[in-house]
């Protein structure tokens, strides 16, 4: 498939811009952002681009995946991403498999890599797969052929939440480097916050993490970012306050005493925003918890920008699959 | 018949021989070890190829041979020939088989399996408490007379205080150590890898360093209190070396091995040269580079006692999983030598002499067993060494029943070039050229 065939039959605007440093992916799958570029990631951002305007006709659908089998793996419960990536196959006219496996059934008998090679026995083209255990995919990636798309593996990534975060950031505050991002919630567990370091620290963000020491990762301050227990010290003059989902569990677990004192302590108010820039922007990967991560009032403000990142989701996602159907299409021709 | 090893370097730290010196066996003794000894018309004399250097037999003091119960992860057959394809001729076997080594039965029958095999001896260590579950001390005397040389719940530790004080006061009268695998329950949770930098990046749940101290401390103390031998199993933090060195200065019954992986290898190993390869998933996991740089200090001082391989076979599926699934361990037995010459000898970071007194006259000497010495009379069990041999690691050519390990492809100098037990060549290294005469 070639570049034009993203043109659609009521618009013949070419959707791809027209000059980049990079121009594809290297890597057949996409693993994580540990293995991008900065330029490989800025390739995506603007391919993406490129698709929202799909999203803005009247007929949302280009042909460019017709013909392609893409299989979604869930191994845990997911709405947003998984409806997300669906949505973004439809759209770039894939056929589209949801496999939904509950982790319980699997523990019982078969092993993921025997899962995948019997899906792969369908000839899929791509296997976006969604797994509890960190590195999932990088092992799916070593046995089988199809391209495999990371939507999330255990506490390590989930590249495509990165990149439509980025892709929303960029939209508003039309760049990434130099912009004060505060990243404040559970990072310890969190796979969206490793992909987000990687991606923003890249694109020459200045990164700060903020959470109980309890929920730091060991020697996270390594990968370039500023770590600190002091949420009005993270905030302070940030262009950008993303926070994390705090899981009931890991109160139980003796991470934090309670929600109660979360909230006090770590909890975005609308007294701690005032402390960022007057343009702030405020962004959540979801599921949110109203009154434990982020108050209600912050989460429907003004400076909330946590649809418009589910909206870009799926332009993100389109670009992604355009650009490994494109790498496909470049290993046919050779 | 006689066999006279002729002409090569022969090196016996307790004897305090080294040096070109020849070894006459008679059956399974070693008869004389003298120089310019006469080949009479019964001796069948081997001329020792240059820079051979004949040792006293190697013992790997830390195995798991799986046998009974997981024979498709190894046997006592396949684990006893990968033994002395890596220079061993004596292993001591861990009790967590299916069923477990907590009586006289299961001893018998590993003892009666190894006599079969006729490769390396085997050296049984039994279990601490029933089914190792922590609660109820094992008939501790009746396995030290069916023949184990130790004990210990390896795979766990000993998980109270109390039942490691009561264990190492009963088996002070037995003369044996209790052998521990140090890890702090709580601490260590479901920890996959090295609590740091590497598993935090790869969203890989952590196992601290002080999981393992705290145990370490827990145990000296007891030793101290006690009077009873306790020996840490493959230790791998620096902290836990530090509470050793303090028991034995002290003057406590206190002794302790460090595997091969863990002075070769850091937790990088998760994000290079490939992520997530379940080959570097151990328990101790994989340290940080100051915890090998401890450990490497404590080889050279003498803090450290012994090598031992933590011989871990799982079946390739096993290991074909996500990392967090999959089964700890690694197999060691035919990667030690080269991995300990290349890494600590050639390095300069310890003598040959030390190689021996850490591989086989400290283990000989812990598990009070004959061996680690080539004196007149004694048993001959007997390791050439090639140690400036040029070696590639082939796992599929590993002769253990299982091919789990990080060191495939790995090019090492130094080897084993045979492996004697009771007198007989159990195992020439066709990779090693001239070891062929040994057979």
């Amino acid at each position: 498939m070639t570049k034009s065939s993203l043109k659609s039959k009521d618009s013949e605007t070419a959707l791809a811009p027209t000059s980049r440093p990079a121009s594809r992916l290297r890597s057949k799958h996409l693993l994580g952002i540990e293995e991008l570029s900065p330029e490989e990631i800025v390739l995506i951002l603007d391919t993406a681009e490129a698709m929202r305007e799909i999203a803005e006709r009247p007929i949302k659908k280009v042909p460019t995946l017709r013909g392609r089998t893409v299989v979604n793996l869930f191994f845990e419960p997911s709405t947003r991403t998984r409806t997300s990536f669906e949505v973004a196959e439809k759209r770039l006219s894939a056929d589209t498999l949801n496999v939904a496996i509950a982790t319980s059934s699997v523990v019982k008998g078969e092993t993921l890599v025997d899962t995948a090679l019997n899906l792969e026995a369908m000839s899929p083209d791509m296997i976006v797969l969604r797994h509890a255990a960190s590195g999932a995919c990088h092992l799916l990636a070593r046995v089988c052929r199809s391209r495999i798309i990371n939507a999330g593996d255990g506490m390590h990534e989930h590249p495509t939440q990165a990149l439509l975060d980025a892709f929303t950031i960029r939209q508003h505050k039309g760049r990434l480097a130099g912009l004060k991002v505060a990243i404040v919630g559970d990072l310890l567990h969190s796979r969206v916050l490793r992909s987000n370091v990687l991606l923003l620290t890249r694109l020459g963000a200045d990164v700060w993490l903020c959470g109980p020491p309890t929920l730091i990762p060991t020697g996270i301050e390594r990968l370039g970012v500023h770590v600190t227990p002091a949420v009005d010290e993270a905030v302070a003059d940030a262009d950008v306050i993303m926070l994390l989902r705090i899981q009931l569990e890991r109160m139980e677990g003796g991470f934090f005493p309670s929600l109660r004192e979360y909230f006090q302590v770590f909890g975005m108010t609308e007294e701690r925003v005032r402390r960022a820039r007057p343009d702030a922007i405020i962004m959540h990967p979801g599921p949110m918890n109203r009154g434990v991560e982020i108050a209600s009032e912050v989460a429907d403000g003004p400076y909330s920008v946590i649809l418009e990142q589910v909206a870009n989701g799926v332009a993100v996602r389109m670009a992604v699959l355009y650009l490994l159907a494109g790498g496909i299409d470049d290993e046919a021709a050779a | 018949m006689k066999r006279l090893l002729k002409g090569g370097r022969v090196l016996d730290p307790a004897s305090g021989v080294d040096g070109d010196y020849d070894v006459l066996i008679e059956a399974d003794r070693v008869l004389r070890v003298e120089r310019g000894l006469p080949a009479d018309d019964d001796v069948r004399v081997i001329e020792v190829p240059r820079g051979f250097v004949i040792v006293p037999g190697l013992i790997d003091m830390h195995v798991h041979l799986r046998e009974p119960g997981q024979e498709h992860k190894e046997t006592i057959a396949t684990g006893t020939a990968s033994a002395v394809a890596g220079g061993f001729t004596a292993v001591a076997c861990m009790p967590n088989t299916s069923p477990v080594n907590d009586n006289a039965g299961v001893t018998q029958f590993m003892l009666n399996k190894a006599a079969e095999s006729g490769l390396a001896r085997v050296y049984p260590i039994g279990a601490v408490t029933r089914g190792s579950k922590g609660e109820q001390l094992a008939d501790l005397a009746e396995l030290h007379a069916a023949g184990c040389v130790g004990v210990s719940d390896d795979g766990h530790p000993v998980r109270t205080a109390l039942i490691m004080r009561r264990a190492l006061e009963y088996t002070s009268m037995l003369k044996m150590p209790v052998i521990d695998h140090c890890e702090d329950p709580s601490l260590k949770g479901d920890g996959v890898a090295h609590e740091g930098f590497h598993a935090a990046a790869l969203g890989l749940r952590g196992i601290p360093g002080a999981a393992e101290e705290i145990m370490v401390a827990r145990d000296v103390t007891l030793a101290g209190m006690t009077g009873g031998h306790v020996h840490i199993a493959h230790m791998s933090a620096k902290g836990s070396l530090r509470a050793v060195r303090h028991g034995k200065e002290q003057g406590f019954a206190v002794t302790c091995e460090v595997a091969p992986h863990h002075f070769t290898l850091t937790d990088e190993a998760l994000h290079r040269p490939v992520q997530y390869d379940t080959n570097v998933k151990m328990n101790p996991p994989l340290r940080d580079a100051t915890d090998v740089a401890a450990l490497l200090e404590g080889l050279a001082d003498g803090s450290i006692d012994a090598i031992a391989t933590d011989h871990a076979p799982h079946h390739a599926d096993e290991k074909l999983v996500e990392f967090d699934r999959a089964p700890f361990g690694i197999v060691g037995l035919e990667t030690c030598v080269p991995l300990a010459l290349d890494r600590l000898v050639h390095t300069e970071r310890i003598s040959l002499r030390r190689f021996v007194e850490l591989l086989s006259v400290n283990p000989a000497r812990i598990l009070r067993r004959p061996g680690g010495a080539l004196a007149p009379g004694s048993v001959a069990d007997i390791t050439v060494i090639a140690p400036d041999a040029r070696v590639t690691i082939h796992a599929r050519a590993l002769r253990s029943k299982s091919k789990n390990t990080p060191f495939d492809g790995w090019e090492l100098r130094g080897a084993p070039a045979a492996t004697i037990v009771g007198g007989r060549t159990v195992f020439t290294n066709p990779a090693v050229t001239g070891s062929a005469v040994f057979a």
